[in-house]
């Protein structure tokens, strides 16, 4: 079963709903035994990310989602989900992230001409033709709500959108996955995304 | 590149779709689910609910089509219509709405818009304006209640206001243009595009696609809306979108 972490950052019901409609099990939880149980983690996440890490600590959850995530449970990290992934953040002061993918997540550049956050849908071009998810963002559109984006090597990298400045899109580092736009509201590509990795946690 | 947004407009009463002319003579054009889904299949970028006649009847807005549409559906949902409070908002957010767009109630009630991007965001807020030009001084004002009912303020100063009290988005609907089907109100998205940095639906007089192309050339809004366009299938979103693609709009396709 996959279960969704419910720490009281964000919405979870769509991206439970997207899971429904493509006859995943899946639940919503809080519990570290029920989280250490699942077979696939999902770690969704709307918000400020020093607020999201401190709702995480205060349940304990950093540590399960470390632990599941290095003894190798795929985890899929979604929206700001992604980028507590990573080692820290700048958002609102610096805060420190999960350290399971390697960078740091940023404000975008003052010194572009840009709308702030960016919203609505945009382009992926693939980094890494091995991902699971490759195929399916191959040139495809998804929807992005965000303000801050992940800098980090581009081993890392699956896939970038354009956004005045390359903006990694899907990350992974071996059995941790992120994706900066949301599957759940992107249309047929992102049930096609959710599905893959669906199938990885089946493996 | 942002993708420019294509959005069939909703307007639901009691959970059935309708679409008036001018806001008057609503004609049934069914269910709100299986729209939904079509228009998903077609290709639009977003989908906007509006309870038409919820300010107007003072009715809870409706979560219960929301929940079901969200379901089956899976992109931005912007819901609007009789929404007075935060607790409103809340609820509509849980039954899967993405945003919310105020009208009326944030008229009657400035700080609502602020008080509802302070708690869930600014992304989530969405300040529709409906808009008619005074003949006599040329200027834009804003009308509230449906549409029924002159406030006296200035559109452009409105829509700065409400930006700064915390609205991500403006949904920007003509009254003048609305139903006519002659296009865009050109002028009246370039006076907002200036005044406001956040992204602005434009919403009012499509009829053609060549319609499209004209606002998303020659004013900054990022989206454009449409409803008994695209209900009665005059227009196929797939359509316009081929044709704005090839004249140089980046749409999703």
């Amino acid at each position: 079963m996959i279960v969704a972490v419910d720490y009281g950052a964000g919405n979870l019901a769509n991206v439970l709903k997207a899971f429904r409609y493509l006859d995943e099990e899946v639940s919503a939880s809080s519990s570290p035994t029920t989280i250490r149980q699942a077979d696939g983690i999902i770690l969704p996440g709307v918000g400020a990310f020093g607020s999201a890490m401190d709702e995480l600590k205060k349940r304990r959850l950093n540590q399960v989602l470390y632990e599941e995530a290095k003894a190798g449970k795929p985890l899929l990290g979604i929206c700001l989900g992604m980028q507590l992934l990573f080692d820290e953040s700048d958002e609102f002061g610096v805060h420190e992230g999960l350290h399971l993918i390697p960078g740091r997540v940023e404000a975008f550049p003052k010194d572009i001409d840009l709308l702030v956050p960016q919203m609505g849908w945009n382009q992926n071009v693939v980094n890494n033709e091995q991902s699971i998810f490759a195929d399916v963002l191959d040139g495809s559109y998804t929807y992005f709500v965000h303000s801050y984006y992940a800098k980090c090597d581009q081993q890392y990298v699956v896939s970038y959108t354009n956004y005045g400045v390359k903006v990694p899109s899907c990350v992974e580092f071996k059995n941790v996955y992120g994706m900066q736009f949301h599957p759940e509201k992107s249309g047929e590509k992102g049930l096609e995304m959710l599905e893959r990795f669906i199938e990885r946690v089946d493996e | 590149m942002l993708a420019k947004r294509i959005i069939p407009c909703l307007d639901v009463d009691h959970g059935k779709v309708k679409k008036g002319i001018n806001f008057k003579n609503l004609v049934d054009v069914g269910s709100p689910v299986e729209i939904a889904a079509e228009y998903e299949l077609q290709g639009a970028d977003e989908l906007v609910f509006l309870d038409i006649t919820a300010t107007l009847d003072q009715r809870k807005t409706m979560a219960e089509t929301v929940e079901e549409v969200s379901k089956q559906v899976f992109m931005p949902l912007t819901v609007g219509g009789g929404i007075k409070s935060e607790e409103a908002m809340h609820e509509l957010l849980q039954s899967g709405a993405d945003k919310i767009s105020l009208n009326s109630a944030a008229i009657n009630d400035p700080e609502l818009i602020t008080d509802g991007a302070e708690r869930f965001g600014s992304q989530c807020i969405v300040c529709a304006i409906d808009v008619k030009k005074d003949v006599g001084t040329g200027r834009y004002q804003v009308y509230s209640k449906g549409g029924t009912e002159n406030t006296g303020l200035d559109a452009i100063k409105w829509a700065k206001k409400a930006v700064e009290l915390g609205a991500g988005e403006l949904l920007v609907t003509s009254m003048d243009c609305d139903g006519t089907k002659q296009g865009f109100d050109i002028d009246l998205y370039q006076q907002i595009g200036e005044a406001v940095h956040v992204p602005i639906i434009a919403s009012g007089g499509a009829g053609k696609k060549e319609d499209f192309l004209d606002v998303f050339q020659k004013t900054p809004v990022t989206g454009a809306l449409a409803a008994s366009l695209f209900h009665f299938g005059e227009l196929k979103i797939e359509e316009l979108k081929k044709y704005l693609e090839e004249n140089g709009v980046n749409v999703r396709r």
